[in-house]
């Protein structure tokens, strides 16, 4: 076994042995990655690590989560603010089932997270002993990989493929399932890292005539336009996508992954994509000639009806994964590898450009957009408070400088669509899996990895309810976070589809709500709560300003709709605004 | 614009790793492709394994189905054939109440047309293995069924293709990084 593993993987650095606990290899592994801090909860089958994590608590820091769930997406919060992988740690069985979700939103939006759980002893493994569940076959789809370590023997050449699988290539969730035999049992520790597995490529050759076609079609195009993703951001090509739009000078959007890589005051910068984008982006898709896709999968969110998206354009997809080739939409031209790889190389190659007539169009359509929506939005006359003037103020207040951690819903939407944004990393949602529950937790988790910056949660009533209890990990920690609940007492997007699909049979969606602000002052956090919009300046002024957790309750119009919205199903240039 | 369904032939060479059947076989699953049939083997290449898998799809699923089985750490590479790119075939087995070979002298000479092996004959059954194309096997298990059979099996596809397969430079490279 030993053999064959040393001709997979290669690793570097020899170190001297040493005769330890698998439970203290683990933990030794941990802090060889440069892990100092992570999420978990203890129980029978994961005990022996919690034992080891205590002898070495000066150089790792344990956040004990109200729940497993809280510490996936902790977990997830510190790797998407920071670039550095984020751990979870549970118990076999429910502890171990409890991260599930968390891992599957770090799958599907490419989050580098290492999970480990603890198993029942080896020699149980099938006979359905207590707390047994089979945690790898569970997270077999939604983990990029998974495996069980069964021998202390193993833990340090797993741990290492386990780091270096989660942040190589395209970055994704790792689950190791350790069995509590291995814990307990010794072995000759010597910690290595792993520099590469031979039946895994993580980045793809960038090939230089991919990058002059791509080059060539870009040089000729009249009407370019940019949309790019989170690869910008996972590949730390920021720099690059902002000097290739600027010399090109090409109109560039975001999807909600993507938010933040370039700042929201470029004048490049068109906004969003998808269904409750911005109104221009999504209607001149369908009339770009040339459409730039950079380190984003055309999500059925962003594309609408994919027979009727861009249809007219040549399409060039710059990308990490070459699964994702020609997987929703056909391209022109194809470039493989890393994003700053591939815009490096692009760069030079571009003529430098301005596009005055077709970025005019962008305009004309924003100021539509805005009369129409934004308008109202964030400078509303009617009484009730809106989510947008929310955004707005923290805007104003936090000078764009502040990390936005969103949760699932209308308000999501809503700070997506009104943050606004210096620095890349400061849109932290979840994308893909649309997780409810994921912004108070997400929170904590970038907080601690960002100590400097000003870290808020906008998060519903409905959401916030769904990991409610990591207020008491808050407590308990004071992990300074800012936390915005923007109350309509409702599941809102679910009530705006009843609306406008389901003949405003509002089924299941009106939330009698308890006194979040008692709640929180269980907790010891400050708070406030805001019903009047005279109010809400000094709230967020308040907020801004405290050193430590804060806890604010904003109390929104109930029936509000996010608009821009592309039907499900509908073109992108048949998006709603009304 | 409606693609045709064909039978494409998978291979995929792997790292011969517990879990890694679960989760090639979760890719086909999840899109909802019927598998007609799986073998896996070792290959030839030492501590390589080989996936051969049959699945009835259109070109454009079986490319993106490749995608996906790449994307998985543990696989080394993947193809898909149709059936002019491989050499291919199935093997059966039938057991068979040993009277009706001396009763019925018409199996004997089934057995001789078709090209089929006596595995073994004893007092109660004997026992026949055939390898060949679907159609043949078929044909034998019609022919044979008029005269009853105690059981039947027939294994998945096995192919090799007529191109090269480079896994063996592909590792060296990697070897040799």
């Amino acid at each position: 076994m030993k053999e064959t593993e040393t001709l997979e993987t290669k690793q570097t650095s020899a170190g001297t042995t040493e005769r330890i606990s698998g439970s203290e290899a683990v933990v030794k592994c941990l802090i060889a990655e440069g892990v100092d801090i992570l999420y978990g909860y203890p129980g029978g089958a994961i005990m022996p690590v919690y034992d080891a994590l205590f002898k070495y608590q000066d150089q790792i820091h344990h956040v004990l989560t109200r729940h497993e769930q809280g510490a996936a997406h902790a977990a997830q919060g510190f790797a998407r603010i920071s670039g550095r992988v984020g751990v979870a740690m549970a118990t076999s069985g429910p502890g171990a089932t409890n991260l599930i979700t968390g891992i599957a939103d770090a799958q599907i939006d490419s989050t580098p997270v290492v999970c480990i759980t603890g198993q029942v002893f080896s020699h149980l493994l099938g006979s359905d002993a207590f707390q047994e569940t089979d945690i790898v076959g569970i997270s077999t789809p939604v983990t990029k990989w998974s495996h069980q370590v069964t021998k202390a023997s193993e833990i340090p050449e797993v741990m290492a493929k386990a780091f270096y699988i989660a942040k190589s290539g395209r970055p994704g969730p790792v689950l190791i399932d350790i069995t509590k035999d291995a814990q307990v049992s010794e072995l000759d520790f010597k910690y290595e890292k792993c520099t590469g597995v031979r039946s895994y490529i993580p980045v793809p050759k960038t090939n230089p005539e991919s990058v002059k076609a791509a080059a060539d079609l870009i040089n000729a195009a009249k009407k370019p336009m940019i949309v790019w993703g989170q690869g910008v951001i996972l590949g730390k090509a920021e720099a690059e996508l902002k000097a290739v739009i600027e010399k090109a000078g090409i109109p560039a959007a975001w999807t909600i992954m993507g938010a933040s890589a370039i700042p929201t005051s470029h004048p490049l910068n068109i906004g969003m994509v998808g269904m409750h984008g911005n109104y221009a982006p999504n209607v001149l898709t369908n009339q770009c000639d040339v459409l730039i896709a950079i380190g984003m999968r055309f999500d059925d969110r962003v594309t609408g009806d994919l027979k009727t998206y861009a249809k007219q354009a040549k399409v060039i997809h710059f990308e990490i994964d070459p699964a994702e080739i020609d997987k929703n939409v056909k391209t022109d031209v194809a470039v493989l590898g890393d994003s700053k790889t591939s815009l490096t190389a692009l760069l030079p190659l571009l003529n430098e450009n301005s596009h005055e007539a077709w970025l005019e169009e962008f305009k004309k359509l924003y100021a539509i957009e805005f009369e129409k929506v934004i308008k109202d939005d964030i400078h509303p006359t009617k009484e009730g408070l809106t989510m947008g003037e929310v955004l707005k103020e923290i805007n104003k207040q936090s000078e764009g400088n502040a990390a936005i951690v969103s949760d699932v819903g209308q308000h999501q939407m809503i700070a997506c669509r009104y943050s606004e944004f210096n620095k890349t990393k400061s849109n932290i949602t979840s994308g893909g899996l649309g997780t409810m529950g994921f912004a108070l937790p997400a929170a904590m988790g970038a907080k601690m990895a960002a100590p400097d910056r000003d870290v808020v949660a906008i998060i519903g009533d409905g959401g916030f309810q769904m990991n409610i209890q990591e207020l008491g990990t808050i407590f308990q920690t004071k992990i300074p976070v800012k936390i915005v609940v923007l109350n309509n007492e409702f599941l809102g997007m679910v009530r705006q589809w009843q609306q406008l699909f389901f003949d405003k049979r509002y089924a299941s969606t009106e939330m009698i709500n308890p006194d979040f602000i008692t709640i929180a002052k269980g907790y010891h956090l400050k708070t406030k709560k805001v019903t009047k919009r005279e109010e809400l300046a000094d709230a967020v002024k308040d907020m801004m300003a405290s050193d430590s957790a804060y806890f604010l309750e904003v109390c929104v119009e109930k029936e509000d709709n996010v608009f821009p919205m592309i039907p499900a199903g509908a073109s992108v240039s048949d998006i709603r605004l009304s | 614009m409606n693609e045709e369904i064909k039978t494409f032939t998978i291979s995929i060479y792997t790292e011969n790793n517990i879990g890694l059947l679960n989760r090639i076989s979760a890719i086909f699953q999840r899109r909802h492709i019927n598998i007609e049939s799986l073998t896996t083997s070792q290959s030839e290449i030492e501590g390589v394994n080989r996936f051969v898998i049959v699945v009835n799809i259109t070109e454009s699923q079986a490319k993106k189905i490749i995608g996906q089985i790449e994307k998985q750490v543990e696989a080394i590479k993947a193809y898909y054939h149709t059936d002019e790119d491989i050499i291919f075939t199935e093997s059966c087995m039938f057991k068979i109440k040993s009277d009706l070979l001396f009763e019925e002298p018409q199996i004997q000479n089934i057995i001789k047309d078709s090209d089929t092996r006596i595995v073994t004959v004893n007092k109660e059954f004997f026992v026949l293995e055939k390898s060949g194309r679907r159609h043949e096997i078929e044909a034998l298990h019609k022919a044979l069924s008029t005269f009853g059979i105690m059981q039947f099996v027939r294994s998945g596809r096995i192919a090799v293709t007529k191109e090269e397969m480079k896994i063996t430079e592909m590792l060296l490279a990697f070897n040799n990084q």
